[in-house]
């Protein structure tokens, strides 16, 4: 078992570049759709700007302070979706019957599953949200410690791993309705969407489900009210961006039962 | 004419036969649908009367926009999605070679999978909508026929533009590039991301002129009666970008196919 999981990561290191290699045959191609990948991710941001063009203020926010919830959310979500989106994939494999060839070969089906098809073009998202975290940092008028530095850097890490254990339990429910591919989009990116605004502007219920059922608000929303000195809503202490580590763990534990759930019930189609 | 109804009916039960993605769709539609009516409800909370929406129509687009999507198809639709694969591998030899129009077949093939979606992922976030917010429906018979003009306008603009994006994989070899600039520009400019009448100054003008202007904006403003100059000359504008593209889409048909022919097939 634990030798397994430590040759985990070589070997989805082998699986990526294969795919990698493959996406460069064509060089010209690779860079136009990642250039446009850029282009459309940061669209949302221009469209805040644009929203700014008739206001000063959004649910209390600057556009700063709305550039560093965004880009955070931006950033989370790209990264996620570069490791493990192609995950939502498996309920065509499991369709099409190409999902056994995974069972049988001597990596896990789990890699080869979030490694299947791996887009380097993805890295459009998570670039375009490092420039406009740069923009948000410059005009934030934020007090740099390495502790704040470190937090921020963390709740990122930890934001990430909450996107890539939803991309995992999107899938495994694609165990039970195979066609349902489109369901996880919901969370994943209608999360992102969400936590690009200041979560309080969705009302009080959407905060406690945010915090306490689908934990979108650990992603970037309380690290982010902390890294500003703001206050958190629903009575909550400040410090509760902190737990984001936390939150990460838990949810691991749960996308990992549930795939594991999935692979159990997982009968081929035979086709 | 038959054949092309024939193909229309099929590819809508072909459509239909996908009932958990239907409906996992549709639910992703009404989810954002939510999202995006608490952000335009802060929008419209912070500036009354942006853009000459009241926070009734800021809503009633917000669920127009969800359900209009997939039918109109603006960031790809399956359908057109496999025209592209079928020049990329060069099956649309076959398409060549049938007694059909290769435009015809796949506007006919566009239009039930657009049927069919407009009949359940239009009217389900739609109906969600209308029951939690308080939207905006056109009043009189009269308006309604102009709502359902303008819808079937929008699918054929989208269906032209999506159309010339695959056929130009005849001339380069991987369109994924073209679907993803595609993607980028109808997202902005049909007021996917944030509705047209919200953007400033020249951005907004030049955006409002745009044939992605017509796959969704116009259709909706016909809907909320707030086209700047009137139903006429949104349905107007429609026509012209509608005879563009397909004269467009023509021309393109006959170049490729000649192309294909030179090649040898």
């Amino acid at each position: 078992m634990v030798e397994r999981v430590l040759r985990a990561p070589a070997q989805y290191w082998m699986l990526i570049m294969m795919w990698v290699r493959s996406s460069m045959a064509y060089p010209a191609s690779f860079f136009l759709m990642l250039f446009s990948s850029m282009v459309l991710t940061v669209m949302d941001f221009v469209a805040i700007v644009l929203m700014f063009s008739h206001i000063s203020s959004f649910g209390g926010f600057s556009l700063a302070e709305m550039a560093l919830l965004y880009a955070t959310a931006s950033m989370t979500l790209g990264i996620a979706d570069l490791f493990t989106g192609s995950i939502e994939r498996v309920g065509e494999r499991i369709r099409t019957g190409t999902f056994d060839a995974y069972l049988i070969r001597p990596v896990p089906a789990f890699l080869q599953t979030a490694a299947d098809g791996f887009a380097l073009r993805r890295l459009g998202r998570p670039f375009q949200a490092l420039v406009v975290m740069v923009f948000a940092f410059n005009r934030l008028d934020l007090e740099w410690t390495v502790a704040r530095g470190i937090m921020l850097v963390v709740s990122i890490l930890a934001g990430t791993v909450i996107f890539g254990a939803i991309f995992v339990l999107g899938a495994a429910f694609q165990f039970l309705a195979v066609d349902s591919a489109e369901l996880a989009n919901s969370f994943t990116y209608g999360g992102q969407t969400m936590t690009q605004y200041p979560l309080a502007i969705f009302g009080k219920e959407i905060v406690r489900a945010v915090t306490f059922v689908v934990p979108l608000a650990f992603v970037n929303y309380y690290p982010v009210l902390y890294l500003l000195g703001k206050p958190a809503p629903l009575g909550l202490p400040s410090w509760i961006g902190l737990l984001s580590p936390l939150v990460a763990v838990v949810m691991v534990a749960l996308a990992s039962l549930a795939w594991r759930a999935g692979l159990r019930r997982y009968r081929s189609t035979g086709s | 004419m038959g054949v092309y109804w024939a193909i229309a009916v099929r590819s809508f039960r072909r459509f239909s036969t996908y009932r958990i993605a239907t409906v996992s769709g549709a639910f992703t539609n009404t989810v954002f649908g939510f999202i995006l009516c608490g952000i335009y409800l802060t929008l419209w909370h912070e500036r009354p009367g942006l853009g000459g929406y009241d926070t009734a129509d800021a809503l009633t687009f917000v669920w127009l926009q969800q359900g209009l999507l997939m039918p109109v198809g603006i960031w790809g639709a399956t359908t057109t999605g496999e025209l592209g694969e079928r020049v990329r591998s060069g099956e649309i030899a076959v398409d060549l070679y049938r007694p059909t129009h290769l435009l015809l077949w796949w506007l006919s093939v566009d239009l039930g999978r657009a049927m069919f979606q407009l009949l359940v992922r239009g009217g389900a976030p739609l109906l969600v909508g209308a029951l939690v917010f308080d939207l905006k429906f056109p009043s009189s018979p009269l308006a309604w026929l102009a709502v359902a003009a303008g819808v079937f306008l929008a699918i054929l603009v989208s269906f032209g533009i999506r159309y010339l994006v695959a056929l130009s994989g005849f001339w380069i070899t991987d369109t994924r590039g073209m679907e993803q600039l595609a993607l980028v520009l109808s997202s902005f400019f049909s007021g996917m991301i944030l509705p047209l009448v919200v953007f400033p100054g020249g951005i907004g003008d030049i955006a409002r002129a745009t044939p992605w202007a017509a796959t969704m904006q116009v259709p909706i403003d016909i809907w909320l009666g707030r086209n700047p100059g009137g139903i006429g000359s949104a349905l107007l504008f429609q026509l012209g970008w509608i005879v563009v593209l397909l004269l467009g889409a023509q021309l393109v048909t006959s170049v490729a196919t000649r192309k294909v022919v030179i090649q040898g097939g």
